[in-house]
């Protein structure tokens, strides 16, 4: 054995003629395998870095594209039902011919008489065109902010789209065509954007002089139940007193709010899926197609000791660093655009389509569930694609190198 | 000792290119010898050197080594022998173009785990003796024929194997550096190595270590003798 060789480090049968040795199968030797493997795999990267960091960033857009709708449609799924947590849980509707319309004031007094209602509350709101700047906005009575008639507080986004703030008028048409000039005497806390951006809010006696409401009306009831797990028999209940209502339980918005958003998410993904489909092809053509030089790599680490398992596990680490490295780039990405960056990319189709678009700051939050299910569509994809046609390579004969 | 027991070996079988490169031949291969598979080209001594050296199986036949039986084993015990019983010199010297002469030298030990610095130490030590230590870390495609040559009969040498095998050692050296190549393969066999070598280069056959010549014709042993 020449010197300096590391005598021990193999068990050779000595009184053999040709010895067959054996590796030590300790977890060390395991460790450093997997060391020379990826400094062999990083070494394989860069001297194709061309080709690879082609590569590397069409797989870094296709991550950070999926993950911003994925943290986008999260983020407001997540905002709505915080924002609903403090909603009403039954609200209830009148029905005429199968439209929603005013409640009678009485019905205040047969709701508070249903057990298991413990607070009741007639609503007053409604919508506003306006032909200034086009777009529609929620008005609201609020009789706890304490509101003079001719006294309104308005939402960000209007008071942004009108450049109007506090001590200035917002002049509304009144339902007799009279215009009626409001003071506004505050702005909504833009934490609550998300609903908030086209509301206003005035009085009781503001809004009905506005719409011309009579007063033994209301838009709807909201109610606040005893034990919030017996919404659902309060709802029966009230079906049953007031045969013309309609209840609407805080678990079914939130319902519908999910459902608008699983749509909207699935109309993003749709288009998305063309771009995945064509990356899994390059991936493939990528795999397939391997150069002469990789092949003729192959057969030569083959004919040098190294069998089919390591070139597959060189190529799992290449294919695992790959695509981990564009995950967590394309991730980031998608994280800053998304919570720093005022979600600019998918908002107008994932918040809706409106003119007053809410200014919103989502809750930054790491939902591990989100990153396993990117970490599927994205990585396992990429190694499945590669890992066949590198198979193939790889299990032929390493004579092949001999033979030139 | 190394035993082939009627081996024939067939490329592209059962095909209209059909190459019988191989036809029963049976042979029995003495410890520390220096034994030259001498012949024409395309006469077989490559295809028998792949099978001696585990690169390849037998279409027919048996091989044994030390008497255990080579020719039937899975792939993955068949790379275990190659990796650590046989050393291999290519032709063309078949070098990882982009790393350099040290990595080169490494890669055999790649999959066995060898602690890093001791293999770095055994890469440096043949580097070392093959007067390459300056070269360590230039990339191979800078190299000079003679230094890849050095570079890959290093490489063979990094899992200390007791057989190394040579193809056509000297096809892309000029004399003085096939003679360089020759003393160098004479003096690993002094130290105990056994070495094949093909080869129809008459430098090579007539190199004094050199004590078996067998020949090879038409995938058949036409001749067989002692020096």
């Amino acid at each position: 054995m020449p010197e300096g060789l590391d005598a021990c480090y193999c068990a050779t049968v000595s009184s053999s003629m040709f010895p067959v040795s054996v590796s030590l199968p300790t977890m060390r030797a395991f460790l450093e395998r997997q060391k020379y493997l990826i400094d062999y795999t990083l070494a394989a990267l860069l001297r194709r870095k061309t080709r690879n960091l082609g590569l590397l960033l069409i797989y870094t857009l296709l991550v950070f594209l999926f993950s911003s709708v994925l943290l986008l449609s999260q983020g407001l799924r997540r905002e709505a039902a915080t924002l609903l947590q403090d909603a009403p849980e039954v609200i209830v509707q009148r029905l005429v011919a199968g439209r929603h319309d005013l409640a009678p004031a009485a019905w205040l007094d047969r709701l508070r008489q249903i057990r298991g209602v413990s607070a009741v509350q007639g609503r007053l709101w409604g919508y506003y065109y306006d032909p200034a700047v086009k777009a529609n906005y929620t008005l609201m009575a609020a009789p706890e902010r304490g509101l003079a008639a001719d006294e309104i507080v308005i939402g960000a986004a209007l008071a942004r789209v009108r450049q109007i703030g506090v001590g200035d008028y917002l002049g509304l048409r009144a339902a007799n065509g009279q215009p009626l000039p409001l003071k506004i005497t505050g702005l909504l806390d833009s934490a609550s954007e998300l609903l908030s951006a086209d509301l206003l809010l005035l009085s009781e006696a503001g809004y009905r002089a506005l719409f011309a409401i009579p007063p033994d009306v209301y838009t709807d009831v909201a109610l606040t139940v005893r034990n919030p797990r017996e919404a659902r028999t309060v709802a029966e209940k009230i079906t049953l007193a007031l045969p013309d209502s309609r209840p609407i339980l805080r678990a079914e918005i939130l319902r519908t709010y999910d459902a608008v958003f699983n749509w909207r998410e699935g109309l993003a993904f749709l288009t998305l899926s063309a771009l995945l489909l064509a990356f899994m092809i390059l991936a493939w053509d990528k795999a397939a197609g391997l150069s002469a030089e990789e092949k003729r790599e192959i057969g030569i680490l083959k004919a040098i000791g190294w069998e089919t398992g390591d070139i597959l596990r060189m190529k799992l680490w290449e294919g695992a660093l790959l695509s981990l490295t564009a995950f967590l780039a394309g991730y980031t990405l998608a994280w800053h655009q998304v919570f720093h960056a005022g979600a600019a990319l998918f908002a107008p189709v994932l918040k809706g389509w409106a003119v007053l678009y809410p200014e919103l700051q989502l809750t930054p939050a790491v939902d591990v569930q989100l990153i396993l299910v990117l970490l599927a569509v994205s990585v396992v994809p990429y190694i499945v694609a590669t890992l066949i046609p590198i198979w193939r390579t790889a299990t032929a004969d390493p004579d092949a190198v001999m033979r030139g | 000792m190394i035993e082939l027991n009627d081996v024939s070996k067939t490329f592209n079988q059962n095909q209209p290119n059909e190459c019988r490169a191989l036809r029963g031949v049976s042979l029995r291969l003495e410890r520390g010898d220096v034994t030259v598979f001498k012949g024409p080209s395309g006469s077989g001594k490559t295809t028998l050197l792949t099978l001696v050296g585990c690169l390849a199986r037998p279409t027919a036949g048996r091989i044994a080594l030390d008497g255990r039986l080579l020719s039937n084993l899975p792939e993955r015990f068949l790379t275990d022998v190659r990796r650590h019983t046989f050393g291999f010199v290519f032709q063309q010297f078949n070098l990882i173009r982009g790393l350099t002469v040290l990595e080169n030298v490494m890669l055999p030990a790649y999959p066995l785990g060898r602690p890093h610095r001791a293999l770095v130490n055994a890469a440096h030590v043949l580097l070392d003796r093959f007067g390459l230590a300056a070269k360590a870390t230039s990339k191979v495609e800078w190299l000079s024929g003679g230094e890849a040559q050095r570079t890959a009969l290093a490489r063979a040498l990094i899992n200390d194997p007791a057989v190394l095998i040579a193809d056509e050692p000297t096809a892309n050296l000029d004399s003085a550096l096939s003679q360089e190549v020759l003393a160098l393969l004479g003096e690993l066999a002094a130290q105990g190595r056994t070495v094949f070598i093909s080869s129809h280069d008459p430098l090579v056959f007539e190199a004094a270590h050199v004590n078996r010549i067998v020949e090879v014709h038409d995938g058949q042993i036409a001749g067989d003798r002692r020096c």
